[in-house]
């Protein structure tokens, strides 16, 4: 019966994606040695600093640490920040 | 001069030891003179797997404090030409031996040996330490599974720090009912993950128990799968360019009909 049920499911739901996932998220946090409150942490701080400038969409924000490949095969820990703009205030724009 | 690898994991029992002894016959049979030392002070395990146990006189420690000399410790292979083993000890501390002493020793059988492969123990400490401390190169195992990629993850970490640049990846035990059902993890998802150049592929195989029973490396039997693996591992260390073995078995009647509507599209492993 499982297995019917597979069969006809769109196979979206594999144990081994779940598996990767989980596996892509902690090692973020092993690999920078930073809690995953830490990173909360940040994360508050940069939508301060930038809701001074933009309206952001808080919800949407997504900031991970990941590890890059470099071409000489050293790897560098690197800040990835996916933050979407509701709208950009007219403070600071240049008028002139 | 020869090259010496340590064989690595960070978590226990995913194969380090089993790699070892099977890498190291598979090199021997290509004619070239192998080392084993069993870095794995107080568990020693290198010489039941290779059933050499009972051909044991003195060890790593009493190399390294004097006791015999080098040429004494070495256990001979006596079936397959050119492989010899070093032994743990058994009832010694793990503190017994230090980093600088191993550096020494490699050094030492590099004058003698084309390969010298170190059986590393689990964990990242003492232990640890000892078996990178004179290695040029490093061979990370892992098994497809949560645990094992995230340990080897931070492995792979250490190695860097330890100034052994880039460690290559052994995928042991992969079930390939599982890959084709979506339930372990693939050779590409294993990779994505840990980012270092892959040097084989090991299936789950049963004969690999069989083997180990008999105290007999499964590289010498033919008809395994673990043991072409293994001899593909060996042929690819000597420069050598194979292709991952086709790890496809016969498809089942469900399998089929699944590709017949496009459903199963990650079947490749």
């Amino acid at each position: 019966m499982k297995g019917l049920f597979r069969f006809f499911s769109k196979d979206d739901n594999k144990s081994k994606d779940i598996a990767k996932e989980r596996l892509k998220l902690v090692l973020t946090h092993d690999r920078a040695n930073v809690s995953p409150k830490y990173l909360d942490m940040m994360k508050d701080d940069i939508i301060k600093v930038m809701s001074g400038y933009m309206e952001i969409d808080e919800e949407g924000i997504d900031i991970n640490l990941t590890r890059m490949a470099n071409d000489d095969d050293t790897y560098t820990s690197t800040l990835v920040a996916n933050i979407p703009i509701k709208k950009i205030k007219n403070i600071g724009k240049n008028n002139g | 001069m020869g090259e010496v690898f340590v064989i690595t994991s960070g978590k226990g029992g995913v194969g380090k030891t089993t790699t070892t002894a099977n890498i190291g016959t598979a090199l021997a049979l290509e004619g070239k003179r192998v080392v084993l030392i069993d870095a794995d002070i107080g568990l020693r395990n290198l010489d039941v797997v290779l059933g050499l146990e009972n051909r044991i006189v003195y060890d790593l420690v009493d190399v390294v404090e004097g006791t015999c000399r080098l040429r004494q410790a070495l256990v001979r292979d006596k079936r397959f030409e050119g492989l010899y083993l070093l032994p743990a000890a058994q009832t010694r501390d793990k503190n017994a031996v230090s980093p600088e002493q191993m550096q020494k020793l490699c050094d030492d059988l590099k004058e003698q040996f084309d390969f010298i492969l170190i059986d590393s123990p689990a964990g990242i400490e003492h232990g640890f330490k000892n078996a990178v401390a004179g290695a040029d190169r490093a061979i990370v195992v892992t098994v497809p599974e949560v645990s094992a990629v995230r340990d080897a993850d931070r492995i792979i970490g250490m190695l860097a720090t330890n100034d052994i640049p880039n460690p290559l990846l052994i995928i042991n035990r992969l079930r390939i009912d599982l890959v084709k059902r979506g339930d372990m993890m693939n050779i590409e998802d294993t990779n994505e993950i840990l980012g270092i150049d892959l040097l084989g592929v090991v299936p789950d195989d049963e004969n690999i128990v069989i083997s180990t029973n008999r105290g007999e490396p499964v590289t010498i039997d033919e008809d395994s799968m673990a043991g072409t693996a293994f001899r593909n591992i060996a042929k690819r260390i000597l420069g050598e360019d194979i292709p991952l073995m086709d790890l496809d078995e016969e498809d089942t009647f469900m399998d089929k009909i699944k590709r017949l509507f496009g459903i199963n599209k990650n079947r490749k492993n």
